[in-house]
């Protein structure tokens, strides 16, 4: 699903972020990505949503390549990846429903599909009820929550999570977890930058670990 | 735009079918984002009133004055309309050759009527109107003023066919003087032609203003909604769903500006009215200022729309490229 071929990226400012990574992610899969804060990580997220272009190498994504997608089609090429970001991103003037419901709107789904599928993402994090509360009056675990909701309501093939554990605490960080591993069992490809590594060690997912923009540790299953 | 799940194996995002897109998708869309930059403008009514003042101001600005334009060419349309020649006959014509000659005049096709005044009438309206009856008296039966033509031109009368006419007339071996004050009726043409020319240039440049003050106000909005920006391009948005609600509320800008514009005019032409009409008693005229037409008006909402839209349009063509997700 998600496939790597000696990536590099160098930003213009000359910092050079990642150096020939390789790695595979297949479908249906679900893994980390981990390394110290500047390793590369969220580099990586942003070159598979094509935030970034890569310089060296290519990256294939469901099929395609990055590489040769023109501009104009990468809107519709992100409306197969879900985002989840560490402060979660919410536009605080709208309501939880409206921020969930953002993705479908953009998709250009009637007024019934959004209600009916925003109730539905909202119910699996466990929110429902709380569609017309301002997401600054809930609790931040709740807030990444109302982000995992937004990320998953266009049912995408791929989700991308950048730290979505990196201001909850650990037992919060559990929960949320959890909800990225059901969505991985619905058949989601996963794929979650994290430097929590007693958190990702214990839940046995596959982990690509960065440091200083190379892959040190890949492909390493790690049993609990 | 081709879905890029087309020979990949991402699943298929759902695609609308061709109809249920462009009716539903794209109408409603539209129809919800025309209602929703209206609801946010609502929202900021003294901002909003204030652009739209603005823009009502720099759109009045030159409609009033066309409307003005309007005005005083169609009063001068009516005076030539109304212009008569005087033809002062030599004293020694009698008042029978006088109506000879007026009888003859009568058959051109450029006059509409030939009055005779004879020289008993013009002695005797003389002495009436000039309160030199007494002093002429003095004369006795000898009466010093000339029989008088007085033709009253057809309609759709050229500057140039009443110049032939005039010469026509000073060949007649009858006539002292025929008197046609065409110069003062052209240098108003003239006057007016430059005004107009001026009024349009005017209306350029607050045109090009509009266009800057709603780029610039569209500007600061994008800024604003910077984060918005970002998350809806994260999340698969096109630059022209971006676009789209600030293209709307230029449009809103553009109305909400020709209304306020329409106002001012209204207000204006009110006010000038009353001393209008005065002056107008004063020539013995009831000509009186004509409002605004159901033309000028729709022209005063296209232009303010047209300007509205271009002027997001530039702003939001420029900046959405510069936001890019970080």
């Amino acid at each position: 699903m998600i496939h790597f071929h000696e990536v590099s990226k160098r930003y213009p400012n000359g910092y050079q972020a990642l150096r020939s990574v390789s790695f595979d992610l297949t479908r249906g899969e679900m893994a980390f990505l981990t390394g110290h804060s500047g390793a590369g990580k969220t580099t990586v997220l942003r070159l598979i949503a094509l935030i970034e272009r890569v310089n060296r190498g290519h990256i294939i994504v469901g099929g395609e390549n990055l590489s040769r997608m023109g501009k104009r089609r990468i809107p519709y090429f992100r409306r197969h990846i879900g985002m989840v970001f560490q402060n979660h991103r919410l536009l605080m003037d709208r309501t939880v429903f409206d921020n969930v419901a953002l993705p479908l709107v953009i998709a250009g789904y009637s007024h019934q599909d959004v209600s009916r599928r925003v109730r539905a993402a909202l119910d699996k994090v466990g929110l429902l009820g709380k569609e017309r509360l301002n997401p600054v009056t809930l609790s931040s675990g709740e807030q990444q929550r109302v982000g995992i909701a937004r990320g998953v309501v266009n049912k995408p093939a791929i989700l991308l999570a950048d730290e979505p554990t990196g201001n909850l605490d650990p037992e919060l960080s559990r929960e949320i977890m959890t909800l990225f591993e059901r969505f991985n069992h619905f058949g989601v490809t996963v794929l979650i930058a994290s430097h929590d590594l007693s958190l990702i060690r214990a839940m046995g997912y596959r982990m690509f670990t960065l440091k200083n923009g190379t892959l040190i540790d890949a492909d390493r299953m790690t049993a609990a | 735009m081709r879905d890029v799940s087309a020979g990949s194996d991402l699943p298929r995002s759902r695609r609308p079918s061709w109809v249920e897109k462009r009716l539903t998708g794209w109408a409603l869309w539209h129809s919800q984002c025309l209602v929703s930059t209206l609801g946010q403008l609502a929202n900021t009514p003294l901002n909003t009133l204030m652009i739209a003042a603005v823009i009502g101001i720099a759109l009045a600005l030159p409609a009033g004055l066309f409307v003005l334009l309007d005005n005083v060419q169609g009063l001068s349309r009516s005076w030539e309309s109304a212009a008569q020649i005087s033809v002062f006959l030599k004293p020694e014509v009698s008042d029978a050759a006088a109506a000879k000659l007026a009888k003859a005049l009568h058959a051109r096709p450029d006059l509409a009527q030939v009055r005779v005044i004879t020289r008993k009438q013009a002695f005797q309206e003389y002495r009436q109107l000039s309160g030199f009856k007494d002093a002429l008296a003095v004369l006795g039966d000898e009466n010093p003023l000339p029989a008088v033509l007085v033709l009253q031109l057809a309609q759709g009368q050229t500057a140039a066919g009443i110049e032939h006419l005039l010469a026509a007339l000073r060949q007649q071996p009858q006539v002292e003087i025929a008197q046609f004050d065409l110069d003062w009726m052209r240098r108003l043409h003239a006057i007016t032609e430059v005004i107009r020319r001026g009024v349009t240039i005017i209306g350029v440049l607050l045109g090009v203003g509009v266009l800057l003050i709603v780029g610039n106000t569209i500007r600061a909005s994008v800024e604003k909604r910077r984060e918005e920006i970002e998350v809806a391009k994260l999340l698969g948005a096109t630059n022209a769903f971006i676009r789209r609600p600030f293209l709307y509320t230029g449009l809103w800008y553009g109305l909400l500006g020709g209304i306020v514009a329409w106002l001012f005019v209204a207000i204006t032409l009110g006010l000038l009215q009353a001393p209008v009409r005065q002056l107008a008693a004063l020539y013995r005229s009831d000509f009186s200022l004509s409002i605004m037409s159901a033309d000028t008006l729709f022209t005063i909402w296209i232009v303010g729309a047209f300007l509205g839209v271009t002027g997001s349009w530039l702003a939001v063509g420029r900046h959405l490229a510069a936001i890019e997700p970080s």
